[in-house]
């Protein structure tokens, strides 16, 4: 997943402002006890163990895109920044020294790094390791994969004018870029060991993080211990990290990770559960559960093919959305799945989300459900489809998106349109949608935080920006430019217009394609785990140096 | 005899060649490949996908694939796994063991439940005991075995707040740990498997029971239960042991359901996902070693007639 | 899959079928079927579950119309049965008794089609291979083996991901079942062919002219019925068994389409606690579905081979 979209030309610091304000989650507890205060001192010691949905590819962050590989193996790597445990809208140093030192013209990033961080093997971490990293990261020799070398197209060249410095130098001012350096793939490796085989850490895991690999059991377990030269202290000047270790247990089916953490042979799981497996949890456990809830930066988005009739057709295109009360789909949705909130293309409430009243005019957004199916019944008639019928690509996966998408069909059918569910595996649905051999289709868009850059690139054309996530399949200059316009915008107030100006161009104008209803992010876990917040994704928040265990 | 020994084991290469091209066959059928659902949902440029694909060898045609698969295979190498980039040996042999161990104690609890109740039944054919032992063990046939397993996880965690462990601990380094994963699942489909081996115990004991050397075993005034150990059950056991290793055979793949229900880090859970992957070189080698178990132990079995049963002669 | 089909006592065919084909005349075929009635508690027991599902699945449309199956209903999310809702309303307010009642069609559509589908396939090959031999049999033994060692799963993800699946694509299950009944239905019915093609009768007819074709249908097709009928029973059983574990691991059949396999998946083990009947009455339809198949085809096979009957 890439964090912040390339083309950004905006100043780094209001960029950062921009998107922190934007992307702060509102954490809160649902459970009847309430973990961790920050008053508590925390306590060294003890194991931490959690459940991992799958099991990661290679090893190699550069190279991954899955979060299966985060939550095992973040914990042993450091990265040039990072957002700040105890405020996820901060970003810190973590490996670096200071923020990084932007030339008056934007063009050079230089960067001051720590000196006393040593990679696991007893080895000093110097700037020529975050050179080969970053090199590896931005510009791979061939036959090295790395799927989010593109977000740093801005970058021009990267040295090491001395041991502890290290200086990007751009081709153009890009606002995005510094915020990237805290992306979460980025793992800091090792020069030495990059230069004996570049594959190296696609099977091997040496960092500088705060735990040091101990074992992996393929399909089964992954097992940390304490870095104890890590070089972070608490504010208290406690060596970090508190934990002893941490076991990630893998575990695919959902319900058995509920059953783990029943009975307590797991602590948590990072990425969250349903409604009812909380509720499960919270009854069997009762004040042994904590409960952390907040928004997710996800969303279904309803996919129409634009190039197979008759969805070149606007009409049939809007008269999709309006059938779909989304407002009453949210009330019920939210009490059995992940689903919750009506937005737009921004996460609502985020900094770039329309106001309420604006959302209201946009069709199939608003609260008269009964009169948007009537337009419905009547665009159809219209289009001279009134009794339309096709396949509805689905994700075959049961949360959210089989919910979501029977209520999408049930919804059609109340306007004459008879959609039959198709659910394929991820893999067979993917290629569909990538090769266009689908009608409509339910798509999905998660991202690292609420930045439009990020939300729309979706938007842009299919045979441009947008390859690869625009399934609509449609190619369109002039939603291009809006895009762009707003990306290079430097006023928030104006970027929130251009931005709005953009939803109400492409989910109703044009209806290329259009959200469902936002995800909501629920982690129950046994409340001994302290130390850790909830997030507005699974990705980030990882490295576990300032959990701990409250062990009586 | 040895002639037909030879023979055998050669008839096998043909299955498992087409084992290989059919599996190979129904893959590349199947739509989705193994880089479009790694960066599913990321904006990766095509190029990367290309790239990728590439460096996975997938790019060539198909009948290079399935040359240098083969090839490969005849050197007895099974390659590397496209997804984690391992040996696939290495993947399996984590996995295999587990699996082997389930199927063996699910057999077990399997012969120890039918081969008591199988003769019973039959002894008291048509009485109430014979319908109590049939309902009982058609209902191991009639619950799915995923269900069972539900069900038992959900009893153990509402008693006790227990579930089975979820790591793998091998019999050897620490039994009762080993056991306490493995004896639920084992319960879910060794139930399933004992109605199986029940129904066939009962039906030879009940052939047997009519035969005349039985009967004059009971003219000669032997005890009902000297006959029924000693000619009844041991003339009965050839039928039973062969659906016992055959069921057996089926058993190391067909965990599939229970594995996932208890989270077993088994082989049936790996082809799942390696299917879902669409992880060619590891489907096809467990696929290859499935078939290749299954048709050893119908080979085995068929010697074990040969050697106990003096009426069977091969040539 | 079963043990009928890898172990129908290829010996005891001849008789068998001898007193199957007693049952069909006219008068010893009610009698046989009075006997059964009579004698047979546990496979009359059988025979009045199956007789149930038919008319759950024959006459669903009066219990409720379709629509109240599918058609989600917010209002009547998670509701405890009642005398409105008998078995309660799922995750989606859809009435899980009329799911039940409907989700039998499916059962018995997979159940009948796949077996009968599989079973005569398995049939036919195995007539062919035994009255050819040769060549002809030695190719469909060594297609049977290849099908039999080859992995169910593998077979259903294959057929599922390759043809897809959805609400008007039942077929593509019902194909991933059937494959994999055929090369068991196949090895028992060759086997029990070949000791009828070598009796002498058969060559006089072959002598006098009788095209294969014929002989085959008049003369060995009769005499392995008995055990393909056996077969197909257990198969039903088997293939809605099937069904329901597919579904279970979505690769089955898929919303909203009511399947009770399906119903055992997602929501259906999500809710365990807090709604438990949505996933036990399935639970229950598949088991005692399977159990009257079985129930009856065992006293069916009972009832056929005199060497099982009571002495």
């Amino acid at each position: 997943m890439v964090l912040v979209f390339n083309r950004q030309i905006a100043a780094f610091s209001v960029a950062l402002a921009l998107v922190f304000a934007a992307c702060t989650p509102a954490p809160k507890t649902g459970a009847p006890t309430q973990s961790g205060s920050a008053a508590e001192q925390p306590q060294p010691g003890g194991t931490l163990t959690f459940i991992v949905n799958a099991e990661p590819p290679s090893f190699d962050g550069h190279r991954e895109t899955t979060f299966a590989l985060l939550h095992p193996i973040a914990p042993h790597y450091s990265t040039l920044y990072k957002f700040d445990p105890n405020d996820l809208s901060k970003i810190v140093p973590d490996v670096a020294a200071a923020m990084p030192e932007i030339s008056a013209d934007k063009l050079t990033y230089t960067i001051k790094l720590r000196t006393d961080v040593k990679f696991h093997d007893g080895t000093q971490m110097t700037s020529e390791d975050i050179l080969a990293t970053y090199q590896k990261i931005i510009f791979p020799p061939t036959g090295v994969l790395s799927p989010r070398a593109g977000t740093y197209s801005a970058v021009q060249s990267i040295s090491a004018p001395s041991a502890d410095t290290v200086a990007f130098k751009m081709k153009y001012a890009s606002a995005s870029f510094g915020t990237n350096l805290a992306s979460p793939w980025n793992f800091i490796y090792s020069a030495a060991k990059l230069k004996q085989d570049i594959k190296f850490y696609e099977k091997n895991i040496m960092g500088t993080g705060p735990f040091a690999y101990v074992s992996n059991t393929k399909g089964q377990d992954w097992v940390g211990k304490k870095n104890a030269s890590y070089f972070a202290k608490d504010k208290n000047g406690v060596q970090l990290p508190y934990l002893d270790g941490y076991k990630a247990l893998i575990i695919t089916d959902a319900t058995a990770g509920v059953n783990a953490i029943r009975s307590k042979q797991a602590m948590i799981e990072f990425r969250g559960f349903t409604p009812q497996q909380r509720d499960t949890l919270s009854s069997a456990l009762g004040t042994s559960l904590a409960i952390q809830e907040g928004p997710w930066v996800c969303v279904n988005y309803i996919v129409a093919n634009s190039k197979k009739a008759p969805f070149n057709d606007v009409r049939v295109r809007r008269a999709l959305s309006l059938a779909v009360d989304r407002y009453a789909g949210g009330d019920a949705l939210s009490k059995i799945t992940i689903v919750k909130d009506v937005g737009g293309l921004l996460r609502p409430k985020s900094a770039f989300a329309m106001s309420d009243a604006d959302l209201q005019k946009i069709k199939g957004f608003s609260r008269d459900g009964a009169a948007a199916k009537e337009e419905a019944k009547k665009l159809l008639a219209d289009a001279g489809v009134p009794n339309l019928s096709f396949k509805f690509l689905n994700r075959n996966i049961t949360t959210p998106y089989e919910p979501v998408a029977l209520f999408i069909i049930d919804q059609w059918s109340k306007v004459g349109i008879k959609a039959t569910h198709d659910p394929k595996e991820t893999s067979a649905y993917q290629g569909d949608f990538r090769s266009g051999n689908f009608e409509v289709g339910l798509d999905f868009n998660c991202q690292e935080f609420d930045e439009p850059d990020l939300q729309l690139q979706k938007f842009l054309s299919a045979s441009k920006g947008g390859a690869g996530l625009n399934f609509a399949g449609y190619d369109d200059p002039k939603l291009d430019g809006l895009i762009d316009a707003q990306s290079r915008e430097q006023d928030p107030a104006k970027r929130l217009t251009l931005v709005g100006d953009i939803e109400r161009y492409a989910m109703d104008e044009m209806a290329y394609q259009y959200p469902v209803l936002w995800w909501a992010r629920i982690v129950p876990y046994l409340n001994i785990v302290r130390g850790w917040k909830i997030g507005s994704n699974h990705y980030y928040n990882q490295q576990l140096e300032t959990v701990w265990l409250a062990q009586k | 005899m040895r002639r037909y020994i030879v023979g055998r084991l050669l008839l096998m290469i043909p299955t498992l060649v087409g084992v290989a091209i059919l599996t190979f066959v129904i893959m590349r059928a199947v739509p989705g490949d193994i880089v479009a659902l790694k960066y599913a949902g990321s904006p990766v440029p095509q190029s990367v996908i290309d790239e990728e694909r590439q460096l996975l060898g997938l790019d060539k045609p198909l009948w290079e694939q399935f040359v240098v698969w083969m090839g490969d295979i005849a050197r007895f190498d099974l390659g590397t796994s496209l997804w984690t980039g391992n040996s696939v040996v290495d993947e399996i042999q984590v996995r295999f063991p587990l699996s082997l161990e389930l199927a063996f104690l699910a057999t077990l609890l399997a012969i120890a439940i039918a081969l008591p109740l199988g003769v019973l039944a039959a002894v008291r054919q048509d009485s109430w005991v014979d319908y109590a032992i049939r309902v009982f063990s058609i209902g191991g046939l009639a619950m799915p075995s995923f269900w069972i397993g539900i069900l038992m996880i959900l009893t153990t965690l509402t008693l006790w707040g227990w579930a089975p462990p979820l790591v793998f601990t091998p019999f050897t380094e620490d039994p009762v740990a080993n056991l306490a994963q493995l004896i639920l699942p084992a319960i879910a489909v060794g139930y399933r498997y004992s109605a199986v081996s029940m129904r066939m115990t009962r039906s030879t004991v009940l052939e047997v029971l009519r035969e005349d050397y039985v009967r004059t075993a009971r003219a000669k005034g032997l005890r009902e239960t000297v006959v029924v150990m000693r000619h009844a059950l041991r003339n009965a056991l050839l039928p039973v042991v062969t659906v016992i290793s055959l069921e057996f055979a089926f058993l190391i793949g067909g965990l599939v359901v229970t594995e996932q229900v208890f989270n077993l880090n088994g082989i049936g859970k790996l082809l799942v996902d390696a299917v879902a992957h669409r992880d060619y070189t590891l489907i096809q080698a467990i696929v290859l070693l499935l078939a290749a178990v299954f048709v050893l132990i119908n080979f085995l079995v068929d010697m074990v007639y040969v050697v106990l049963d003096p009426r069977i002669r091969y040539s | 899959m079963t043990d009928l089909a890898r172990h129908a006592p290829a010996e005891a065919d001849d008789i068998a079928r001898q007193r199957f084909m007693e049952s069909t005349g006219n008068r010893r075929f009610w009698r046989f079927w009075r006997d059964f009635l009579t004698q047979r508690p546990l496979g009359t027991a059988g025979a009045v579950l199956i007789i149930l599902m038919l008319l759950a699945a024959a006459f669903a449309g009066l219990i409720a119309p379709y629509e109240k199956a599918v058609e989600i209903n917010f209002a009547d999310l998670l509701l405890p049965p009642s005398p409105d809702h008998i078995l309660g309303t799922d995750h989606l307010g859809r009435d899980v008794f009329v799911r039940i009642v409907y989700g039998s069609r499916t059962a018995l559509l997979v159940g009948f089609t796949a077996s009968f589908v599989g079973c005569t396939l398995g049939l036919v090959l195995g007539v062919v291979g035994a009255y050819f031999g040769g060549r002809a049999d030695q190719l469909i033994q060594r297609l049977m083996d290849v099908l039999i060692s080859f992995p169910l799963i593998v077979i259903a993800i294959a057929v599922v991901a390759a043809l897809g699946t959805g609400e008007d694509k039942i077929g593509n299950v019902i194909a991933a079942i059937t494959v994999p009944i055929i090369p068991r239905v196949a090895r028992v019915v060759r086997s029990s062919a070949l000791s009828i093609v070598n009796m002498p009768y058969i060559e006089a007819t072959r002598s006098v002219g009788s095209g294969a074709v014929r002989i085959m249908f008049r003369h060995v097709v009769p005499n392995v019925f008995a055990p393909y009928l056996i077969m197909l029973t257990a198969f039903l059983a088997q293939a809605i068994l099937l069904e329901a574990s597919l579904s279970f691991l979505g690769l089955g059949v898929f919303e909203p389409t009511p399947s009770w396999g399906l119903m055992l998946r997602g929501a259906g083990t999500q809710f365990l606690e807090q709604a438990p009947w949505i996933a036990i009455a399935p639970g229950v339809a598949i088991s005692l579905a399977v159990f009257g198949f079985n129930l009856f085809g065992d006293s069916l096979r009972d009832a056929l081979d005199p060497r099982l009957r009571t002495a």
